[in-house]
This record gives structure tokens, C-alpha cells and sequence, in this order.
């Protein structure tokens, strides 16, 4: 089978041509070995960094921003997005502090990606 | 007292001009932000994907912004917060804050405001003016700073990387995205927005259609698309009803320059930012420009590269190490709209970074320089969009080979295979 796919590691959005059957046969049109990586997680399990804002008490901000510590299977996502819609996070935060610990079970920390200080 | 350097904007560019600025010997810099905080619209970009050229790692807009502003704080450049300039002069620049009205002399300034969004009025679409319709930007600010849930059914005008970003966001917020409508045959986006943002949620997108119509008194109660043509004219008989309560306009950003306007710095009339050459000094001595004010980047890594140089660039001038003022323009041929600088001292020693845009979505072309006539760069291009501004890099010892610039020209053709 032979897809073609925009790549997503960086702006430069290569062209990738993936030839596979069982196992991978040929990848065409990366730039870099990112790019090798890339269409060959999407063709067999593709993921995707998710961020989002979570609602913050007691902080200098309303909000607080946050990242999957690593990259989540792309049929998580929105799951992951619902299921944190009425997460509340209590300041002082820093940046990296895990917000959300193992996200619906699946292994990874929504983690905050700014720092909140508390409301003087 | 009299500052080297002052810095309009403690936005990515603001920051990383400081810091420039302060690595070629300017001792007394001032940044001058008119928010509350540092950072600039990363702050709001909360998405990620910033920082691969810079840092080599994928960042959220947050923390891009805070690697600069710590940089800026340890190095303990001084900013003042909710101060507003109100004008500028060669050596001179007025702000208003908290402690009232202040002009302080500076031996340069760098110009670092950023762009705004195009606003609704400037669009002619016809209907009333119901509640439900922001500036994609605007929406993006709401969203991710303060929580706020706009609408349930969405439909976006024009397919910018705002647009796209916030097809994602308002998803990911439960709301439905009907679709992304964009008048150009082509996206203004990045392709892998387009991937990330529309294609992994099945968010149409309608090339070649416009807004002909929003409904709804009170609350948008719908919104009315139409194909166009191709003089970009709506065809009758096209159109396609979407039940939608919130319509979000990303249709295009512009350098704000309010103030290089009335400091009489002339401006590109296509870029919509100041004339600049090799150093980013305007045509008003003393006076640099960097990052969106200059031209609207779609990569925040080369808005900080550009900055840092400009900030360079402007230390240099207040220490007096001026290289005179540049006279030979950049041309540019065919498909190549403008370059950024525009202009060019006649030795340059460092290396040299031309950016540009192309008018129309191309393949398989060739992008060259010439200099005197003589090449001084090709690179291939597989494909080349509006929507992707493209770089160029000649070396320094390349053009130390070249010697004494008379002509500068950038072009680009067609690759023969």
C-alpha cells in the first residue's frame, strides 16, 4: 500500500510517499529522519502533543496551560479534551508541575506549560 | 540620563532585540510592553510546534516565551510593564504608564509592535451585526486566557493558521466546527496545520468560497457561503446554509504601525512594515524594525533570529560602529513579491538573509540570486506557497568573494530537470 502524507514535525511540511504492507517498505520525500519517524507512526499508530487550558484557583490567571507530556494516540484526543473540560488546578503553578496525572489511563501527565503565581 | 537602545514591544521580538542589543555592548536598554506581562501573543498561542529552529525542541507559545523572558530577566534588561507609547523620534520616545507621561532620549530604538488582526469592517459582509462574530485571535485570547465558551456551532472565514489553530481549539471545547471557508483557491496556513487541525477532525475545508451572509438579530443564527469565481465574485446559486451561532474571522494580519507612520518612517506598501536594510534600520537613522512590525512571519524562530540582529544592529549604531547608510535595492522578479530588507549596504560581512513571499502557489522551481550580475545562490524549491515565507542565506565569505555590491536581484524560475 502506498499513502501520501503532509509531514507535522516542523513547518517545512515535507510530501511523504510510505510504501508498506506487513512491514515498511519505502519512505520517500522527508527531509529529515523526523520525517521517517513520522510517516512511520502514522501509518501504523498515530499520535499527536495535546494542549489545552485548565481553569486555575486562587492564581494570578484564570487559566493555565497545559501540554501531554508526550504525545497521545490521535483516537484519545478527543476523550482526553472532554474528559479535562472541568479540571480545576490550584496556584502557585510552575512550568513542567503535572496538572492532570496519567490522563485517562493512558500513561501520560498533561503537564502545565506557564507559570501561575498565587492571587496576592 | 540616555538610553543606547529602546525597544518598542516586549513581545518575541522586543525580547530577543534586548538581547541582541545587550550582547554587543548596549548597557542601558529599555523594554517598553504596553500589556501586563512579557511575551507578547505567545502568551495566547498555547498550541505547539514553536522553537524546533531556535532550541531544537517542540514548545507551546508559553514556554517559548518564557525561555526569552528569563533570558532577558538574567540578564537584568529593564521593562516597564503597561507603559504605552504614544510617539517616537530619532532620539526620543514618549509613553504613557502608571507614573504618567515620560519622554526619555535614546540613541536608538527598535521597533518591535507586532501586527494586528484585520477587523470585520474591513470585509463588507453583508447582514446585521449580531454577537457571535470575533476575530479569530480575539476568540483565541477568550478561549485560552479567561475560559470563555463562545459558541456551539462554529463556521470560520478564512484559512490563516489562526484559523486553523482555533478549528482545533473550539473542537477540542466541545464545540462543532462547520467549516473552515477560504476565498483564495489556496490555504494561507502551514500544510501541517492543515493535517493537525481540519483533516484529523474531519473540518471541511471550502476553498475558493466566501461569507455572503450573516443572520441572526441578536445571536448569529446563520451563516451563508458562497462559491466565487474566479475574479473572487460570489456565484449566485452557490450558496450553502450553515446553521452556525459563532462566525470567527482570520482574515489576514497587519504590521501596526501607527507610530512609524507619524515618526515618518516610510513603509512597504506590501508588506505593510518599514523599509529596512541589511541591518533592519529604517530609512530614519537610528531607528530599527524587527519581527511582525516588519513583515507578518509565520514562524516565531525567525521572528527572534531577525530580532536578535536588529538588536545587534541598533547597539552597534548607539556605540557609534555605524557601516554608513545602505543604498542598493533588492529586486525582485517574477513570482517574488518583495524582500525583506529591501535594501542593502554595499559590503556586507556577515552572512545575509533575504525573506520573501511568492504571489502564487508554485512546484519544481529554482530561487536564485544574483549579485553584479553573478550568481550568488540557488536552491531548489519543490514547492512554494503565499502562505510560507521563504528564506534565503548567502554566506559572508561568499560575499566578501563578490566584493562591492552595484545590483542585487532575486528571482526565481522554472527547475529544468
Amino acid at each position: 500500500m502506498t499513502r501520501n502524507l503532509t509531514c507535522i514535525c516542523c513547518p517545512l511540511g515535507c510530501q511523504i510517499t510510505i510504501e508498506f504492507e506487513e512491514e515498511i517498505i519505502s519512505v520517500e520525500g522527508n527531509s529529515c529522519q523526523r520525517g521517517k519517524e513520522y510517516a512511520k507512526s502514522e501509518v501504523t499508530s498515530p499520535v499527536r502533543v495535546f494542549t489545552s487550558s485548565v481553569r486555575v484557583m486562587g492564581g494570578n490567571e484564570e487559566m493555565c496551560s497545559v501540554k501531554s507530556s508526550l504525545p497521545l494516540p490521535k483516537d484519545r484526543i478527543l476523550d482526553v479534551a472532554e474528559a479535562i473540560r472541568n479540571t480545576v488546578v490550584e496556584a502557585p503553578i510552575e512550568i513542567g508541575d503535572i496538572m492532570v496525572p496519567n490522563v485517562l489511563e493512558t500513561g501520560v501527565d498533561l503537564i502545565a506549560t506557564r507559570k501561575v503565581e498565587k492571587r496576592q | 540620563m540616555t538610553y543606547d537602545t529602546v525597544i518598542v514591544g516586549g513581545g518575541p521580538a522586543g525580547l530577543s532585540a534586548a538581547l541582541g542589543a545587550k550582547r554587543k555592548g548596549a548597557k542601558n536598554i529599555l523594554i517598553l510592553e504596553r500589556s501586563e506581562k512579557l511575551g507578547g501573543i505567545l502568551n495566547q498561542c498555547i498550541h505547539n510546534g514553536f522553537g524546533l529552529h531556535t532550541f531544537k525542541t517542540e514548545l507551546t507559545g508559553p514556554e517559548y516565551a518564557y525561555r526569552y523572558i528569563d533570558m532577558v530577566e538574567k540578564e537584568n534588561i529593564p521593562y516597564i510593564l503597561g507603559a504605552t507609547v504614544l510617539s517616537i523620534a530619532p532620539h526620543s520616545v514618549t509613553y504613557i504608564s502608571e507614573e504618567g507621561l515620560r519622554t526619555v532620549s535614546t540613541l536608538s530604538i527598535v521597533l518591535a509592535m507586532g501586527c494586528r488582526e484585520r477587523p470585520r469592517g474591513a470585509l463588507n459582509i453583508p447582514g446585521t451585526r449580531p454577537s457571535g462574530v470575533f476575530s479569530a485571535g480575539t476568540a483565541q485570547n477568550l478561549v485560552n486566557l479567561k475560559g470563555r465558551k463562545l459558541g456551539k456551532r462554529v463556521v470560520i472565514l478564512g484559512s490563516g493558521d489562526i484559523g486553523l489553530i482555533m478549528a482545533r481549539r473550539m473542537t477540542l471545547e466541545g464545540a462543532k466546527v462547520l467549516a473552515v471557508v477560504e476565498l483564495m483557491p489556496y490555504s494561507s496556513g502551514l500544510k501541517r496545520n492543515i493535517v493537525q487541525c481540519l483533516d484529523d477532525f474531519s473540518i471541511p475545508l471550502l476553498l475558493s468560497h466566501t461569507v455572503t451572509k450573516i443572520e441572526g438579530k441578536e445571536r448569529v443564527e446563520g451563516i451563508v457561503v458562497s462559491k466565487v469565481d474566479e475574479d473572487k465574485k460570489p456565484i449566485k446559486g452557490s450558496e450553502i446554509h450553515f446553521d452556525a451561532d459563532t462566525l470567527l474571522l482570520s482574515v489576514g494580519l497587519l504590521p501596526e504601525n501607527e507610530l512609524s507612520r507619524k515618526a515618518g518612517i516610510p513603509l512597504s506598501p506590501i508588506t505593510g512594515g518599514p523599509v529596512v536594510d541589511d541591518t533592519f534600520s529604517t530609512e530614519v537613522e537610528g531607528i530599527f524594525a524587527a519581527g511582525n512590525v516588519l513583515h507578518v512571519h509565520d514562524l516565531v524562530d525567525y521572528v527572534s533570529e531577525e530580532a536578535e540582529k536588529a538588536g545587534e544592529e541598533a547597539a552597534l549604531y548607539a556605540l557609534g560602529k555605524v557601516k554608513g547608510r545602505a543604498k542598493v535595492p533588492v529586486e525582485t522578479k517574477g513570482a517574488i513579491r518583495y524582500s525583506v530588507p529591501s535594501k542593502v549596504n554595499e559590503r556586507i560581512e556577515d552572512d545575509l538573509t533575504l525573506r520573501f513571499r511568492v504571489s502564487e502557489v508554485m512546484r519544481d522551481r529554482v530561487v536564485k540570486v544574483e549579485i553584479n550580475g553573478k550568481e550568488a545562490y540557488r536552491g531548489r524549491r519543490r514547492i512554494m506557497a503565499p502562505g510560507e515565507m521563504e528564506t534565503v542565506r548567502i554566506k559572508g565569505e561568499k560575499l566578501k568573494e563578490m566584493g562591492r555590491i552595484e545590483t542585487i536581484r532575486v528571482m526565481e524560475e522554472k527547475l529544468d530537470d
